[in-house]
């Protein structure tokens, strides 16, 4: 690594930055060093001041107290287009792109400065060769998967050749060798005097990339570490402020089949989605089977195709519990009792404006809140206030509208209201993405009772970490085809790798060393 | 993200950070003051005294117990109408034919009359009621059928089919139902003493359809917040997606909320012919089915909202009578306060979800010391 000099001024100095929202202190007296060249972690939970920390320094909010300092002039970052010209880039969690334009328009609209769009295309295809980010640059972004939109807001912020890159949670949706080529991207980038500030709560990731990190906790710093000289254990014990419990899977031997996929294919209706192609799948009751992969290979289709929002013209393509579903829609299929908890969590887990009472109304039916074609607003309540406290949902009551609850919460109160609604087959997908630490405990451990009570759950994922952790088997979704189902006991990450390529019948070599879950 | 800092306008537009219950209540109300105000302006410009003209529009028109009875009278149609398209409206279903739903309503309720008037006896006014409903329903399962079969747009087939019910009207009173006695005049005969709605008091024409339109508000209202059909077309236009994940049949609620719509916009139909009109001819309505979309957002698609901004809505049409008649102002007077209303209104919803805030000009926005 190459570091300057210790005389020239770090790229990026916080002094004592705080800020208050009503009644919370998002950032506490906050002091941050960058040095020019430097991979520089940002731990903490979600609801850390991680984010709001970030968005000061991006200039999209500012801050109450404390100074920024920006290659030892101090500045005030005014907003996001005085940030782009001071060389500050960011990559966010949650993308923002316009669905009807393409990837070149999208890009263009961002960008401070205007080209012609042949320049910018020619631009686009250059930075996204040298840094191993494939993206077409006339594709329409709105069939686009959230990794591949990752791809797009990464070279956006390439191109504007910035000293400084923000990342947010950027490894959570690609491929383990995908991972590996951003991390070598992000090292070249370092090497060329790039800073980076990488917000993360992996900390495999962590220890393997960053030179320094700095953790928070409650808006605070608790504490700066080489992560190379930590182990997992310590720098969660920062970052949480306790130990870390760890799910535990206890064999279990598998009950009968609950859930059969068999021969399914299906043409997609979005012109940028992927077409099923003879999918086999069994789960087991007592048993999670994973389904690993990175979005965009046929996940929504999957998805849709199992839950009845997309009926299967093929007669017992779909099976659940020894019964034809091919051709049921989603309430039929969850009167034979399926469960589902879909990826978006706002307008299609819960309905945004209504609340948590009513949005157990949703999927509750069956369940006795409704009655003779009427809605039994008190049992749809008492239903919500036992799910907001089984599962520690954090809201203002059970008549709180869904959207005004966090990512996490939101999350926790769907699995919790599905997991109530007592499920025979359970589907989740994406169950724990964006949720912090102590909330994906939570979920994972109730997915796991789920299964020791003798549910047959299936989960697609794109967090390799989360699968091997509570998963029984393994298969790989990729280009719309399905790999075979093995134990994930034994199973080598490099394969599962490989297979999330397409590559089926290849196996890593030195494949049989397990992967160590973390 | 555009680069906002060189906008030299010193107000923006801000999202609120959630949607603000106070201008939730008072854009309507908002919105009818500023339709005030400007009506005054106009006044004022078109070299009326603008109090004296306000006096003409608003208060001599509801100043007996006529007046009264006319505006409840006019009210009536307004209610069933946008009481039925509230609840579409919130299903995300776009009925905009409630105008041809209405004269549908009109010919099969006021053919009853015409032709079976005798045969019913005591019985005329129910079944008449009953036809016109169904006659309502009918025209609006054709945007329905095709929706729901063909995703044709129920916006333009429900318009479009305004105009077919208007000549389809038209073609009865000048052709095959004219009046034999009636000197050549394109309307039908005079409907028969027993299918006439009569008055609820002496001395004003507003009949039972009034009840009939408060019975069915409080319908509507129960109906909304308590069947589980009304919240599934709620969640269908919510979230679209959360319906078909909840497995809530897009054409389900596509069927209902036009059912209910044009059976609705059908009543008011046949309660305009058997109350004050009395027989078919060629226009049975003002454009009730229109105004009754602005009524509908005026009350802000709630079922009490929208029995207030009927009200509203009948004194506007009133009133521009009035002012015709007194201040010689011509007959487009009451379509420019509605649109007046609307405009202000949608201008009023904005500062729902946002507001405005006033910005210090930023020095340049070169690195500049704290």
């Amino acid at each position: 690594m190459n570091r300057l000099s210790p005389s020239t001024p770090p790229r990026l100095a916080l002094h004592g930055i705080s800020k208050r929202y009503a009644g919370v202190v998002a950032n506490d007296r906050i002091d941050l060093k960058v040095a020019a060249g430097e991979i520089h972690a940002l731990l903490g939970e979600n609801g850390a001041g991680k984010s709001t920390l970030m968005k000061i320094v991006y200039g999209v909010t500012h801050p109450d107290e404390g100074s920024i300092e920006w290659e030892g002039a101090p500045v005030a970052i005014r907003s996001p287009a005085q940030a782009r010209r001071l060389g500050i880039g960011m990559v966010f969690q949650h993308f923002s792109v316009f669905e009807t334009l393409t990837v070149a328009e999208n890009i263009a609209l961002a960008l401070n400065e205007r080209l012609p769009a042949a320049t910018l295309a020619a631009r686009i295809d250059e930075v996204s060769k040298r840094y191993g980010l494939p993206v077409d640059p006339q594709r329409l972004t709105h069939g686009m998967s959230v990794g591949e939109r990752q791809r797009v807001e990464i070279v956006r912020c390439l191109l504007q050749s910035p000293r400084l890159l923000i990342m947010d949670e950027p490894t959570s949706v690609l491929t383990p060798q995908a991972v590996r080529t951003l991390f070598e991207t992000l090292r070249r980038l370092a090497a060329e005097g790039v800073s980076i500030l990488y917000i993360s709560h992996k900390l495999d990731e962590i220890r393997e990339l960053c030179d320094v990190a700095t953790i928070l906790r409650n808006g605070r710093v608790t504490g700066t570490a080489i992560p190379r000289e930590q182990s997992n254990a310590s720098l969660a014990r920062m970052m949480v402020g306790t130990e870390l419990k760890q799910c535990t899977l206890k064999p279990c031997p598998p009950g009968p089949i609950r859930l059969e996929l068999a021969n399914l294919s299906q043409a997609t209706e979005d012109p940028f989605g992927t077409s099923l192609r003879q999918i086999n799948l069994r789960v087991h009751g007592g048993q999670i089977v994973g389904i690993a992969g990175v979005s965009g290979n046929g996940q929504k289709e999957l998805l849709a195709a199992i839950s009845g929002e997309r009926l299967c013209e093929q007669r017992a393509a779909v099976r659940l519990c020894d019964q034809d579903a091919a051709r049921l829609n989603p309430a039929q299929r969850r009167s034979l009792g399926l469960r589902f908890v879909p990826e978006e969590r706002l307008g299609r887990g819960a309905v945004p404006g209504m609340s948590l009472s009513d949005n157990c109304v949703l999927t509750g039916t069956t369940a006795g809140l409704v009655r003779h074609g009427l809605v039994r607003r008190q049992a749809a309540r008492a239903f919500a206030r036992a799910t907001i406290a089984e599962f520690a949902v954090k809201c203002d009551g059970e008549l709180a509208p869904a959207d005004s609850l966090s990512g996490g919460n939101l999350q926790k109160f769907i699995v919790g209201r599905e997991i109530r609604l007592v499920p025979t087959v359970m589907l989740v997908a994406q169950p724990t993405w964006g949720v912090d630490v102590g909330a994906s405990l939570l979920i994972r451990q109730a997915l796991i009772d789920l299964r020791d009570a003798g549910a047959a759950v299936l989960v697609i994922s794109e967090d390799l970490d989360e699968l091997f952790a509570i998963c029984d088997c393994l298969a790989v979704l990729a280009g719309g085809r399905l790999s075979e189902t093995v134990p994930t006991a034994g199973l080598a990450l490099e394969t599962v790798g490989l297979w999330m390529t397409g590559e089926f019948h290849a196996a890593a070599p030195g494949a049989g060393v397990a992967h160590a879950a973390v | 993200m555009p680069p906002f800092d060189r906008n030299p306008w010193p107000l923006r537009l801000e999202r609120r950070q959630k949607p603000s219950a106070a201008m939730r209540i008072w854009s309507s109300p908002l919105a009818a003051l500023a339709m005030l105000a400007t009506g005054l302006l106009v006044f004022a410009a078109l070299g009326k005294d603008p109090l004296a003209a306000f006096r003409v529009f608003f208060i001599e028109p509801v100043s007996s117990l006529y007046g009264v009875g006319e505006l409840l009278l006019k009210a009536t149609p307004l209610m069933l109408c946008a009481q039925g398209l509230a609840l579409c409206y919130r299903a995300n279903v776009w009925n905009i034919g409630a105008e041809g739903q209405l004269t549908l309503g009109a010919i099969t309720g006021g053919g009853v009359g015409l032709f079976y008037g005798a045969a019913l006896g005591h019985w005329v006014q129910p079944v008449m009621l009953a036809a016109g409903v169904v006659g309502g329903m009918a025209w609006a399962a054709i945007p329905a059928f095709l929706r729901s079969r063909f995703r044709t747009s129920e916006i333009f087939v429900s318009l479009m089919l305004v105009y077919i019910a208007q000549l389809l009207l038209s073609y009865l009173v000048h052709g095959p139902w004219r009046d034999p006695a009636g000197q050549n005049f394109p309307q039908s005969q005079p409907l028969p003493d027993n299918a006439l709605l009569a008055p609820l008091l002496d001395g004003t024409r507003v009949n039972v359809g009034f009840i009939i339109a408060l019975l069915l508000s409080a319908l509507c209202w129960w109906f909304g917040k308590t069947t589980a059909a009304g919240f599934r077309m709620r969640v269908g236009g919510l979230a679209p997606a959360a319906a078909a994940y909840a497995g809530i049949s897009e054409r389900g609620n596509v069927w209902l909320a036009l059912m209910i719509s044009g059976g609705s916009a059908g009543l008011a139909g046949i309660c305009e012919v058997a109350g004050p009109i009395g027989m078919l001819q060629p226009v049975v309505s003002p454009g009730y089915g229109f105004a009754a979309i602005i009524v509908a957002f005026v009350g802000r698609l709630h079922p009490l909202g929208v029995v207030l901004a009927s009200l509203l809505m009948s004194a506007l049409y009133l009133g521009g009578e009035s002012a015709q008649m007194e201040l010689q102002l011509p007959a487009s007077v009451s379509g420019l306060f509605q649109g007046t209303l609307l405009f202000y209104l949608l201008a009023a919803e904005l500062f729902i979800g946002f507001r405005l805030r006033r910005v210090r000009r930023a020095p340049a926005a070169a690195p500049a010391s704290a």
